[in-house]
């Protein structure tokens, strides 16, 4: 997801510092000429945008700010190493705290809004958090410096103490930060070398992991504020639809409810002393609901609707060479229709929000990737200006980008407005996943001529979908195409003569749609590396020799390749009714090259027996964290693919808990190696790398195994058994 | 605590007594007979089959697909154009005995009027003061769907003439009123045996195979003879009360589908003692070595299916443990289970594809359907794995009866979590 | 009145009997430690001890409890099993988001105490009843194997 393409952060920051309430440095950093490009949310004035991240108090508490949020990726602890590596501080003195809404200190320059998303959040921080810890180590050793009459240059940190090394005094942070704050602010700070980092490229231990082994973590539905209630709701089935009636008086009658509070047609809450009683009193409410316009609307329906739209051209995302031409020439021809089903994100904390609304104020505790976009949703629900609006962001039990979304604190902050007392929200999982922003049902028509020797010469993609950037982030539109909607197929890491890619943008009726893990490459990455792998079958060349033959310009897509086929034992022979697939990409500003390796029993079961994969992603903060989150977001990648579809009868998502809507479990897991490639190429983004690489892989291997090819997902449904 | 059960369960029937009596102030023989109306209408279960799934009590409306058509339940409610206000006494009963209801409008044998035959007078006209006493709601039945010549009330007088006996009951001297009153339970009120006995060729109830087992609604209703293997010859009286008075008991697996209905509806309400009247006259029920035999606790046979204890350890363990022992409740133990034993899996395949349910003392007892997320070989697996497992044979369930069962299974409304 | 014994400690709670013990836990004694992912016993993410056994709390009446004991995440590494697994999973990084982890300690700790030194097989039958959308499995089944070598 790239909403807009700024310039890379300026490598030179301006400073602001203050002194805090009670003493203590506060760094601020502005970021020149930053504003214009944050179209809408920039202030008017558009030249000054401090940053707020590092705050140290006279007792020496060191307080990172952070601008992103965490949702599992390890963000908080990559945040703390950036801002620790060059304040010469361990770890574990730095406590985080989620920044508090305010788009102007905090916004993501990669997506001009204060957002955790799109695998942004390394390269937007790699600079400037080291640099704000840079720039307030030099304050605070030029404090000390003057306090004991030396030359700064004398003085060393270590462990956020300053050491005069000739004389062996110290003072500690809390001692100068005061002082500090009336320092003048260097116009340039000099960061470490790569050889000179003692906490970024370590395998540091995540510092929000102990709370989250005991317990004692805060996520957003823990939140307890005195005196709340508790609430759930029923939201209506249908987009568009209406309550038609509902039993007020037998939910009331539950032991427990205190309130039925209606937010409009599109809501209803019952509100208890607990959950249970909220539950079991909107069970006796019993809402029926009238499904409106979209009332008859079934998949199949949206399914021929996006066919239809996919016959006529679209907006052209890249046209080079002449494909039409090129593949009417071709010796052989190939076309395939690819369809991706629409997904939920069922992150496995459900959607919640605690709320306490008053006439002039209003303090909400939830977990968002978005805390701006929430700060408004309560305002703009409540009447109240944002400032009057409180956000305490909370951890998040996985997100995937359906916390990129604030719908359900708008429908929140309508009910919580109704009532005097604070009140905590959850969704059941039914509603959540009857109710989320889907990942788009794409519909994609590929094309592609080879020459006698099999050599790729001609290329048409057309990719047919709704556009999530055009509700979430119009300015991120280019004249009508969707950058996210073709990430992955107008920008290939192959060397191809002739392309033509464009894009159908098409809304289905009914249907939310949003950000899900891995984006346009999710989708694309999985045609493209699908429709290859045809090619080479049809060029009868092995896949990874086949792709080898394109990357001959494209060095580090190359060495990944290379390192998966390598280490996966590519080539070498396998057991009956096995089969190996690969797939390679460039997305999020890594590369990426995964190998699965799959047996299809003879019932038709696919069981993975391992993955491997190899990543570039050029700096590295956490090596293990990247581990990390390729495992992860391969799992979610494999799951989906496996299994997920959401589908409608009249209107309504027929799917409800993890029951029909099925998660990958630990005895389906594959064994998984991960082989980085570490050099010093600006970083790229990682957490939704895996995700992307999966589909493609588990499609290919399956092919290799039984020669069936799935062009369509879930695969475990289009599989036949033998 | 069994004893215990039973207890809680007269408490929990003297609470929905209290529940339901009017509140109006009628005379108090009046309100006898309605309390008296309430408890009969409960042993004779009118609730579950007029009613539908999640609707209002008595409403009627509730689908039976029949193999000629599809019939539905009427209204039970006082309601002057839908429901049975304005039933005569005589009316009543006629309807109740002979199967003729007002207007000498002949009955479809869904009713199982050929089991209420035997009520006496009495207790027909506390059913109908009782049904009298709830609140009118207006709630047309849909149409019937049925093709001639089974559109034909009046073809019902043939049907009849072979099938009701139109007789009360009466006790047999040589027995004891503790099995007499079991006999009025389970023949006349409970009419078990619409379910349990087998039928014959024009429908009617097949007596000399009465409670030999039988298929309903693609359900197994199960053999309740004596027959050791078959039957319930091995159960102990108190796995027999225990079972019929809350839906469970150790070893012998949960109630589910429509018996998990008349458990919940009708037999867990029953006094303890009428229980056991069930249970004394069930015992003299001559064995019939009819269906599946029940499960023989022992071993399971050779090595699981993979698939299927996959599956099995991801999707179900939650509740019922590895080894079946049920995790969260006692409902939830599955070992022993006559589901489990029969080889044809019939049950099974119905639990696996529609869920079921069953309102518990201790809150609602669920499975969900799995057809959602899991496919027909994987169902299949499944349920072999469980029948090799807590049935202890190998199982034959195929893909195409989960696929002819998901064809055919009405989605029931989703189950409530927590 | 219902008492319940959690933790060690003793608690009086005035809730239907029928009230699942997930809720009573978080919303009436405030222990938020064990989570709501489902309500239908299928992701295990409220996975709690009842005289050591581990059950899903969303679907257990406080009720059926009686006497019997209940252990949560928050008391959990007062056992042996369960301190060496909070241990393993810090040494193997388990954690991504973390929600889905109370109830995957509770089963790994019911699984250790039952058996100490699990097979893969194991593991796939004590643990396949926790969802984790994080994907954590790979870690979680380390994790466990070296909780039992420790
Ligand atoms: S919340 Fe209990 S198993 Fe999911
Ligand atoms: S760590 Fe996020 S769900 Fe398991």
């Amino acid at each position: 997801m790239r909403i807009n393409e700024l310039e890379a952060p300026s490598r030179r920051f301006l400073l602001k510092a203050s002194v805090l309430a009670g003493g203590g440095l506060l760094l601020g950093l502005r970021l020149p000429g930053l504003a214009r490009a944050q179209g809408a949310a920039a202030d008017a004035g558009g030249s000054f945008m401090p940053n707020a991240f590092v705050q140290i108090d006279t007792a020496g508490k060191i307080t990172l700010i952070a601008p992103h949020t965490e949702v599992g990726q390890g963000i908080d602890t990559a945040q703390a190493m950036l801002v620790g590596e060059e304040l010469e501080v361990g770890l574990d003195q730095i406590h985080v705290q989620p920044a508090p809404p305010d788009i102007k200190k905090y916004v993501d320059p990669n997506l001009g809004d204060q957002a955790t998303g799109g695998s942004t959040s390394i390269r937007s921080d790699w600079t400037r958090l080291r640099q704000a810890g840079a720039t307030a180590r030099v304050m605070l050793v030029g404090a000390a410096a003057k306090q004991w009459g030396v030359d700064p240059a004398t003085c060393h940190v270590e462990r956020g103490v300053i050491h005069h090394d000739e004389s062996g005094r110290t003072l500690g942070f809390g001692d100068v930060a005061s002082a500090a704050a009336g320092e003048p602010i260097p116009t340039e700070v000099k960061l470490k070398e790569q050889s000179e980092f003692k906490l970024l490229g370590t395998n540091a231990k995540r510092i929000d992991t102990p709370s989250k082994v005991d317990g004692t973590a805060v996520f957003g539905i823990d939140a307890k504020v005195p005196d709340m209630k508790f609430g759930t709701l029923a939201l209506v089935p249908t987009k568009g639809g209406r309550l038609v009636r509902m039993d007020e008086a037998a939910a009331r009658k539950v032991p427990g409810v205190r309130d039925v509070i209606r937010a409009g047609d599109e809501a209803v809450a019952v509100i208890g002393d607990h959950m249970w009683a909220a539950k079991q009193g909107l069970e006796a409410l019993a809402p029926v609901w009238d499904g409106g316009a979209n009332g008859a609307v079934t998949l199949t329906s949206l399914v021929a609707a996006m066919d239809k739209a996919s016959q006529k051209q679209g907006v052209v995302a890249k046209d080079e060479g002449g494909a039409a031409s090129a593949i009417d020439k071709a010796a052989t021809k190939l076309s395939a229709i690819y369809e991706l089903p629409f997904l939920s994100h069922s992150p496995m904390e459900p959607l919640n929000c605690t709320l306490h609304i008053q006439p002039d104020k209003a303090e909400i505790w939830v977990g968002t990737q978005v805390p701006v976009r929430a700060q408004k949703a309560v305002a703009d629900a409540a009447g109240l200006a944002p400032e009057a609006v409180t956000v305490n962001n909370l951890y998040m039990g996985g997100a995937f980008g359906r916390r990129l979304d604030v719908d359900s604190v708008e429908v929140a902050a309508k009910i919580a407005k109704q009532v005097s007392y604070p009140v905590k929200l959850v969704w059941t999982r039914e509603e959540d996943l009857r109710h989320d922003y889907y990942r788009p049902y794409y519909y994609d028509r590929v094309s592609a001529g080879l020459d006698g020797d099999g050599k790729l010469v001609g290329w048409t993609h057309r990719v047919t979908g709704s556009s999530v950037m055009a509700r979430w982030a119009p300015p991120g539109m280019k004249g009508g195409l969707d950058p996210d909607a073709v990430e992955g197929a107008a920008d290939t890491p192959y060397e191809v003569p002739a392309t033509f890619v464009d894009y159908v943008r098409h809304e289905s009726d009914g249907m939310n749609t949003g950000w899900w893990r891995g984006v346009g490459p999710t989708h694309n990455v999985f045609v493209t590396e699908s429709f290859m792998d045809e090619l080479a079958v049809a060029a009868k060349q092995d896949a990874v020799a086949y792709r080898r033959s394109m990357l001959g310009k494209n060095p580090r897509a190359l060495a990944v390749l290379n390192l998966a086929a390598e280490k996966s034992g590519w080539g070498s022979p396998l057991p009956p009714r096995c089969g190996r697939g690969v797939s390679v990409q460039f997305a999020f500003g890594s590369y990426v090259s995964c190998v699965m390796e799959v047996e299809v029993s003879p019932k038709g079961e696919i069981l993975l027996r391992k993955a491997t994969v190899a990543i570039d992603c050029g700096l590295t903060v956490n090596p293990d964290t990247v581990v990390a989150q390729i495992e992860g977001g391969l799992i979610l990648g494999l799951s989906t693919a496996m299994y997920n579809e959401i589908t409608l009868t009249g209107g309504a998502v027929d799917q409800s808990n993890f029951h029909d809507y099925r998660a990958m479990r630990i005895n389906e897991a594959p064994k998984i190696s991960v082989h980085q490639i570490r050099n010093s190429e600006a970083p790229g983004g990682v957490g939704e790398t895996g995700t992307a690489a999966a589909a493609p892989a588990l499609g290919n291997a399956i092919f290799a195994a039984t020669g069936q090819r799935l062009r369509k997902m879930p695969f475990a449904s289009g599989l036949r058994g033998a | 605590m069994i004893m215990t059960g039973l207890i809680r369960n007269i408490a929990a029937a003297a609470a929905l007594v209290l529940a339901f009596a009017p509140v109006s102030a009628r005379a108090d023989a009046q309100s006898d007979l309605v309390a008296r109306g309430e408890y009969v209408t409960r042993a004779a279960d009118c609730v579950a089959c007029h009613t539908v799934p999640g609707g209002k009590q008595f409403t009627g409306g509730r689908p039976f697909k029949l193999p000629f058509g599809v019939l539905y339940s009427p209204n039970l409610t006082p309601d002057e154009t839908t429901g049975i206000a304005g039933y005569s006494d005589d009316d009543w009963v006629r309807m109740l005995h002979e199967g003729v209801g007002r207007g000498g409008k002949h009955l479809y044998p869904a009713m199982p009027y050929a089991s209420y035959t035997g009520m006496s007078r009495e207790d027909a006209l506390a059913v109908k003061a009782y049904l009298m006493s709830l609140a009118p709601v207006h709630a047309p039945a849909p149409e019937n769907d049925i093709g001639f010549p089974f559109n034909q009330r009046w073809g019902m007088m043939f049907w009849n003439l072979l099938n009701n006996p139109n007789k009360r009951f009466e006790p047999d001297p040589a027995k004891s009123a503790e099995y007499n009153r079991g006999a009025y339970l389970v023949d006349t009120l409970g009419h078990c045996g619409e379910c349990h006995t087998p039928r014959n060729l024009t429908m009617g109830l097949k007596n000399s195979k009465k409670f030999a087992g039988a298929e309903q609604e693609g359900w197994l209703a199960y053999n309740l003879t004596s027959d050791p293997k078959s039957g319930l010859g091995g159960w102990t009286d108190e796995q027999l009360a225990e079972y019929l008075s809350t839906g469970q008991t150790a070893g012998r697996g949960p109630a589910s589908g429509p018996m998990a209905e008349a458990v919940e509806h009708s037999l867990s309400h029953l006094k303890p003692e009428d229980i056991k009247a069930i249970v004394t006259y069930l015992r003299g029920v001559p064995g019939q070595p009819d269906g599946p035999p029940a499960a023989v606790a022992g071993a399971s046979p050779g090595p699981a299916d993979p698939l299927g204890e996959r599956l099995f350890a991801q999707a179900c363990a939650g509740c019922h443990l590895p080894n079946g022992a049920g995790r969260q409740s006692p409902w939830a133990a599955l070992g022993g289970a006559h589901t489990a034993a029969d080889p044809a899996g019939t049950n099974l395949v119905k639990v696996l594809t529609e869920g079921t349910q069953l309102n518990t003392r201790q809150g609602l007892m669920f499975m969900h359907p799995f057809t959602g997320a899991y496919n027909d070989r994987e169902l299949a697996a499944l349920g072999n794995y469980v029948r090799s497992q807590f049935g202890y044979q190998p199982g034959a369930i195929t893909p195409e009866q989960i696929a002819k069962q998901r064809e055919e299974a009405s989605p029931k409304p989703s189950k409530p979590s927590t | 009145m219902i008492s319940l014994h959690i933790n060690g400690q003793t608690h009086q709670v005035d809730v239907p009997e029928d009230m699942p013990l997930l809720w009573v836990l978080r919303d009436v004694l405030g222990l938020t430690g064990t989570k709501f992912g489902c309500g239908i016993a299928q992701c295990g993410a409220c996975t709690v001890h009842v005289e050591g056994e581990a059950v899903r709390s969303c679907l257990y009446p406080v009720g059926a409890l009686g006497e019997k004991p209940v252990t949560t995440i928050e008391a959990v590494g007062r056992t042996p099993a369960g301190a060496k697994v909070q241990k393993a999973w810090l040494e193997n990084e388990v954690v991504q988001c973390g929600y889905c982890q109370s109830g995957q300690i509770m089963s790994a700790a019911a699984l250790l105490t039952q058996t100490p030194k699990p097979t893969d097989a194991d593991i796939d039958a004590a643990m396949s009843g926790n969802i984790c959308r994080c994907g954590t499995y790979v870690r979680i089944r380390d994790a466990i194997h070296s909780a039992a070598e420790a």
